[in-house]
């Protein structure tokens, strides 16, 4: 039956409703983005920040099989993945904001988002940095007997970080349920991948780990979460790590200080063409899962939602300036 | 050596003594038995027994799921360990000489020291790192520093000195049940001393000067191996009727400012003892400490401080010795100090 079915992975395997969410999901990104740069603009969020505009597919498809108790590491760009995994906007908004009811109490901002209870351990201001924890985390997994898996988001300019390579090597000697997944947006700040890694593809790097390496289309849902979808499996058979490489690019700069020197105008519009929301969303209508009425629908939800989000953010309370040493350890010690 | 016993939780009065390695032994396994999420790493600690044979025959107790060798991979085995405690294991990651702590400053400092607070108190950390520290082994630069200082200055560590077997028992107990990460500073001098240890398990206070020899002359405070080279010379200077307190500091984050000024108010003089290079060391942190308090009222002489020569650790035997403080050092630093002619 299933090699007549020549419908994209992701039709075929997932049903309607989870499709339907995904596609809100990826709204919900873009738009989460659109907003926090809106707000960094009139002034209400200070600091920088790494926006993932068109790399929504990425982070969506890679999470789509995982569960709460599947824990992700992610990336100074994670407001994505946060979101995709199924963190609430509003909370979000509170951190960037600096309040109190942001995920991390305003003691971590855009770089370091993270929502423990659905399993994102956080976003990581250096790069290269989650990878290892990542590791951790799979270890503890098989350590306490549970099947969940790691998923490892890291950018394009990890890896060539000494901790990439140590932590792939790990993860393969111990067979740990990790997969390491590459978003590839084609440069680390202002350096092209041509010009700082050694291999073409990046996820040719897992054969010197004895792991698979698959790239793909970072920006067709279907092609990455079917890759998922492989390398979860293999993850929670035991049978180790695996290594994604997710083709994708960043519409915005690599942070609010980028001139946008080294990109030509040309190539942000030939990816802005290939805009992972619209094909999923065109997708989806094409194989009946909703119409153009409903896409629109979901597409407003999303608007509603990050607005509803901003207002609760404004409405919170920052913290108490009296409370700068909080959180720096356990409240019960010392 | 001689010295006080500590007022601890156990009630074990027993004569049993015990190596330092030993001691540190005894707790790993101690709670490796009552913890099932207690696990070690580090590199060469299974069946090898760890570089200075500290996990021993663990490995044969526990096997090797719980005693894991790691390849030569400081930051990927560290950050692993930061990892699984942050997801529920209790690892005790050993770095085979603390001085390769350096290639895991990453992890150690931008991560397990920060994760709780990044995430405004959502996460915990609770891994252990011990510290094989300091010199006297002829290794040379590379193989023989006292860098505890440095984890001094990151907030959301702990930092620790055991001088004494039971103490170092007391303090790997006493770290694993924190929640936070803890780097336990191990002077591979003192592995094989040998000094009373309880049985069972019993926690040392984390934070806790103690006072190992009382006096009313002067105070010196100093830690882990240099802890023994001041009592030393504090009886070589009894005999000269010059009384000194010795503090044993055990803790270098968090410290225990009380107990420092409390001493300092009765002395009067103090004379801070460190293996680490002397410049921006633990030193300078106690000295400031004492001028910034009330306790600056009662000096009646400058602060002085002993520690390493400013230069990497010598290869030469006499050169080494010479470059951290000896007990002849500390004695003539106290004599100049009890006099005033500093």
């Amino acid at each position: 039956m299933m090699d007549t079915d020549n419908r994209p992975f992701a039709i075929r395997q997932y049903a309607p409703a989870q499709l339907r969410e995904a596609l809100k999901r990826m709204y919900l990104i873009r738009r989460f983005e659109e907003g926090a740069e809106d707000s960094y603009t009139r002034g209400m969020i200070h600091g920088t920040m790494h926006l993932s505009i068109g790399q929504e597919g990425s982070a969506m498809a890679t999470c789509m099989e995982l569960t709460d108790d599947d824990k992700i590491t992610s990336t100074h760009r994670g407001h994505g993945h946060c979101i995709a995994k199924g963190a609430d906007v509003g909370r979000m908004f509170a951190e960037f904001f600096g309040k109190e009811t942001g995920y991390c109490h305003g003691r971590g901002g855009s770089m370091h988002i993270a929502d423990v209870k659905t399993g994102n351990l956080g976003a990581n201001g250096i790069v290269g940095g989650g990878l290892p924890i990542a590791v951790g985390a799979a270890l503890s997994a098989k350590r306490l007997g549970k099947s969940d898996v790691t998923v490892c988001f890291f950018g394009d300019g990890a890896n060539n970080e000494g901790a990439f390579h140590e932590s792939l090597n790990i993860a393969s000697v111990w067979k740990l349920p990790v997969i390491f997944v590459c978003e590839n947006n084609g440069y680390g700040m202002s350096t092209s991948t041509a010009r700082s890694t050694a291999v073409p593809h990046i996820a040719q790097r897992a054969a010197a780990y004895s792991m698979p390496g698959t790239t793909v289309d970072g920006n067709d849902f279907s092609a990455v979460s079917e890759a998922l979808h492989i390398a979860i499996a293999r993850a929670r058979a035991g049978e180790g790590p695996s290594l994604v490489e997710n083709l994708t690019y960043r519409w915005r700069g690599h942070s609010k200080s980028d001139r946008n020197r080294y990109r030509t105008k040309e190539e942000i519009e030939a990816w802005m063409a290939k805009d992972p929301i619209a094909r999923f969303r065109a997708e989806l209508i094409a194989h009946g899962i909703l119409d153009e009425a409903g896409a629109d629908a979901i597409a407003a939800e999303a608007v509603a939602d990050v607005q509803k989000g901003i207002e609760f953010a404004k409405a919170s309370a920052a913290p108490d300036l009296s409370e700068v040493t909080r959180y720096v350890y356990a409240e019960a010690a010392l | 050596m001689n010295v006080q016993s500590n007022p601890v939780t156990s009630d074990d009065t027993s004569a049993r003594v015990l190596s330092y390695a030993e001691a540190i032994r005894e707790a790993m396994a101690i709670a490796m038995q009552a913890d099932p999420t207690v696990i070690l790493m580090g590199e060469d600690i299974g069946v090898y027994g760890g570089a200075f044979q500290v996990t021993l025959d663990l490995i044969d107790r526990f096997g090797p799921d719980r005693v894991m060798d790691t390849p030569i991979s400081e930051l990927g085995g560290a950050g692993v360990a930061v990892g699984a405690a942050l997801t529920g294991l209790k690892p005790i990651f050993e770095f085979q000489f603390s001085d390769f702590a350096m290639l895991a400053m990453e992890q150690i400092v931008n991560q397990a020291a920060k994760l709780r607070y990044m995430l405004g108190g959502e996460a915990a950390v609770p891994v252990v790192f011990r510290m094989p520290s300091g010199s006297g082994t002829g290794a040379a630069a590379q193989h023989s520093q006292s860098i505890e200082a440095w984890f001094g200055h990151v907030p959301g560590l702990k930092v620790l000195q055991p001088s004494t077997p039971e103490d170092a028992k007391g303090m790997l107990l006493a770290a694993l049940a924190d929640p936070d990460p803890v780097m336990i500073f191990e002077h591979k001098l003192l592995y094989k001393t040998r000094g009373h240890v309880p049985e069972g398990s019993y926690l040392t206070p984390i934070g806790k000067a103690l006072v190992r020899r009382a006096g009313s002359d002067l105070t010196i405070v100093a830690g882990s191996i240099m802890l023994h080279r001041a009592l030393e010379a504090a009886e070589k200077l009894a005999v000269d009727g010059i009384n000194v307190e010795v503090i044993d500091l055990r803790s270098i984050r968090p410290i225990d400012r009380e107990t420092i000024l409390t001493s300092v108010r009765k002395t009067g003089k103090l004379l801070v003892v460190y293996e680490g290079v002397k410049a921006y060391g633990v030193g300078a942190e106690i000295s400031a400490m004492v001028a910034e308090s009330d306790a600056f009222d009662y000096l009646d002489a400058p602060i002085l401080r002993l520690g390493a020569a400013d230069a990497p650790v010598p290869y030469n035997p006499d050169l080494e010795r010479a470059s951290v403080p000896q007990v002849d050092t500390i004695e003539a630093a106290a004599r100049r100090l009890a006099r005033r002619e500093v």
